[in-house]
């Protein structure tokens, strides 16, 4: 095996041909792993997804044929994984329809990219008595580097309130949104209920207001084609590890004229042209943004998750799950003395729910036993649990991998469930 | 199912549905909140504790909690003030100490389970380690109020 020229082999696109859940659910190898005894149920997906086997090869392939430093070396391997690394850039580009590869920045995650934002174009733009508009349903770390930022410029933070379903009210956008509105942040899908948000139209309303808007896409990107041109975002953060990609590794795309009067977030090598004593002259983007050794194996596993995900097909992905979706609300909607909380409209396979007196965290245990994984808590979003009055849910989250036995197993769990705290 | 039933013991059931001491404390002259920030259990837990320069840090004369979590933080809530109530802090410290090495399946060959009385119901929660937090919620809450601390007890 020549180490230079070897190259992995995607699967050839299958468009226009039916979903086999079960063809895919193969190139997942944690699907066969046992908890407890029992074939591992996996529903805790808007936490993290499992990896397919193509981006464990991806990275395995990086490590054990590329491995260089990137942009620096004069020899092969450096060129080699520089190349990679750029390969990467596009293929993300191309995924979210950005309109060149310098407007994908990688970063950690969505949490680093969006306190990427707030700390460059917050800082520089955000005056004292400016504002700042998110809505209800956010995720932690789409509320509080925009609370810091506040903190640190004297500005307010301003919520789009929700809605009984889980849905934000966007008649309230408008309100909310004045000449003090510096800009608006706004999950494309919430982590916790799984609401779909109307975000043409949200961001229609701000740029009426000539008010820019950060979308958080970490729960969107496994699940919806997005097109970040289509709908004129001017920032799109999400995180690899949630669209069947590794831990580490996420990106901030930002329109180009945006990116460019921003100040850099870190200082460090890579983000630099020249350096004297005097004055550092700053890269060109994206490396403005990209201090230090990037994370190169993450961003090529993220480049095979993207294919990987382009070749099964995001509208098949969709429907698959939306599928999902509907089975698993009736059967656990039939449950006695289950509520399931957040009933928008529209909604990603997410289901948060509750079981009359018994609390998330026990449910999540007992389901444990059963080989199911959950999540049980606030799902990092406290506020939005304030707002139903409760302290905790349990959320079921599907993949594209989840097939409607395991919907099953979760509905018989829960009868467990009820039956240890009968 | 068998360890669920260790874990899920029909006392802990039992306490957490129909939980004792629970209600604010009037005349209570500790007093802590217990918070724990990955699952959102909060407790408040009050005492009277006797006052007065003593050795064993005088004698809790009453105790009682509020707040909301899951069965086990809140059975072992319960169960905690039924008995910490008429026992000197130097003796609750302690009894503290045993529990936690129960729940953390630490318990040495000096913890007879005796000791802890109807507390070593407990003992299932050490095949369960995500759930000690649930368990020891209120009894570190309990050290906060006793130290006087204003602050919240945190499992983290």
């Amino acid at each position: 095996m020549n180490a230079l020229t070897n190259q992995i082999l995607w699967p050839e696109s299958s468009a226009g041909t039916e979903f086999d859940v079960l063809k895919a659910r193969k190139d997942f190898p944690i699907l066969n792993v046992k908890v407890h005894g029992k074939p591992l149920v996996y529903l805790d997906n808007a936490a993290t997804s499992q990896k397919p086997q193509m981006v464990l090869d991806a990275l395995t392939h990086y490590y054990t044929a590329e491995n260089a430093n990137v942009h620096r070396g004069v020899h092969a391997l450096s060129g080699l994984a520089t190349e990679s690394h750029d390969r990467a850039r596009s293929k993300v580009q191309r995924f979210i329809n950005a309109a060149e590869p310098s407007e994908i920045v990688f970063v950690r995650g969505t949490t680093e990219g969006v306190n990427l934002v707030a700390q460059t174009y917050g800082r520089t733009h955000v005056r004292s008595g400016d504002e700042i508009v998110i809505s209800g349903l956010e995720h932690h770390s789409n509320i509080v580097p925009w609370q810091i930022l506040c903190e640190q410029q004297g500005a307010r933070l301003r919520v789009i309130p929700v809605n009984d379903q889980g849905e934000i009210e966007l008649d309230e956008v408008e309100k909310l949104i004045g000449p003090r509105t510096k800009l608006l942040a706004i999950a494309h899908v919430s982590n916790a209920l799984g609401t779909i948000t109307p975000l043409r139209e949200v961001i229609e309303i701000a740029h009426r207001e000539n008010v820019p808007v950060l979308v958080d896409g970490a729960q969107a990107a496994p699940h919806l084609k997005i097109d970040v041109q289509a709908l004129d975002a001017d920032f799109y953060v999400l995180s690899g590890h949630k669209m069947y990609a590794p831990m580490g590794i996420g990106v901030l795309y930002g329109k180009r004229a945006l990116l460019e009067a921003m100040p850099p977030y870190q200082g460090g090598g890579d983000m630099i042209s020249s350096v004297t004593f005097e004055k550092t002259l700053y890269n060109k983007l994206p490396f403005k943004f990209e201090a230090g050794t990037p994370d190169v194996s993450g961003a090529i596993g993220l480049g095979a998750a993207v294919d990987y995900l382009s070749a099964t097909g995001l509208d098949r992905i969709a429907a698959h799950e939306h599928e999902l979706l509907v089975y698993a609300t009736e059967a656990l909607s039939s449950i006695p003395g289950v509520r399931i909380l957040g009933t928008a409209k529209s909604k990603a396979a997410v289901i948060s729910f509750l079981i009359e007196n018994i609390h998330a965290h026990d449910v999540g245990t007992i389901l444990d036993q059963e080989g199911i994984a959950i999540r049980t808590g606030h799902h990092c979003a406290q506020p939005l649990m304030q707002r139903f009055g409760v302290d905790a849910t349990a959320r079921a989250s599907f993949g594209l991998y989840n097939i409607k036995e395991e919907v099953d197993a979760l509905a018989e769990g829960i009868l467990k469930v009820r039956e240890v705290f009968a | 199912m068998a360890d669920l039933r260790e874990l899920y013991q029909e006392v802990i059931l039992e306490h957490s549905k129909a939980p004792r001491n629970f209600r604010e404390l009037q005349g209570a002259n500790h007093k802590a909140e217990g918070y724990n920030p990955l699952c959102g259990d909060h407790f408040t837990v009050y005492l009277d504790l006797e006052t007065g320069e003593s050795q064993d840090g005088g004698t809790i004369r009453d105790i009682a909690f509020q707040g909301s979590g899951c069965a086990i933080s809140k059975a072992s809530a319960s169960m905690m003030t039924q008995s910490i109530k008429g026992k000197t802090r130097a003796e609750a410290e302690k009894l503290f100490d045993r529990f936690h090495n129960l729940v953390t399946g630490k318990a040495g060959e000096n913890d007879s389970q005796t000791d802890l009385g109807k507390l070593s119901v407990f003992s299932g929660v050490s095949e369960f380690p995500v759930r000690v937090k649930c368990a020891t919620l209120a009894w570190h809450t309990l050290r906060a109020a006793l130290e006087g601390k204003n602050d919240t007890a945190s499992t983290e």
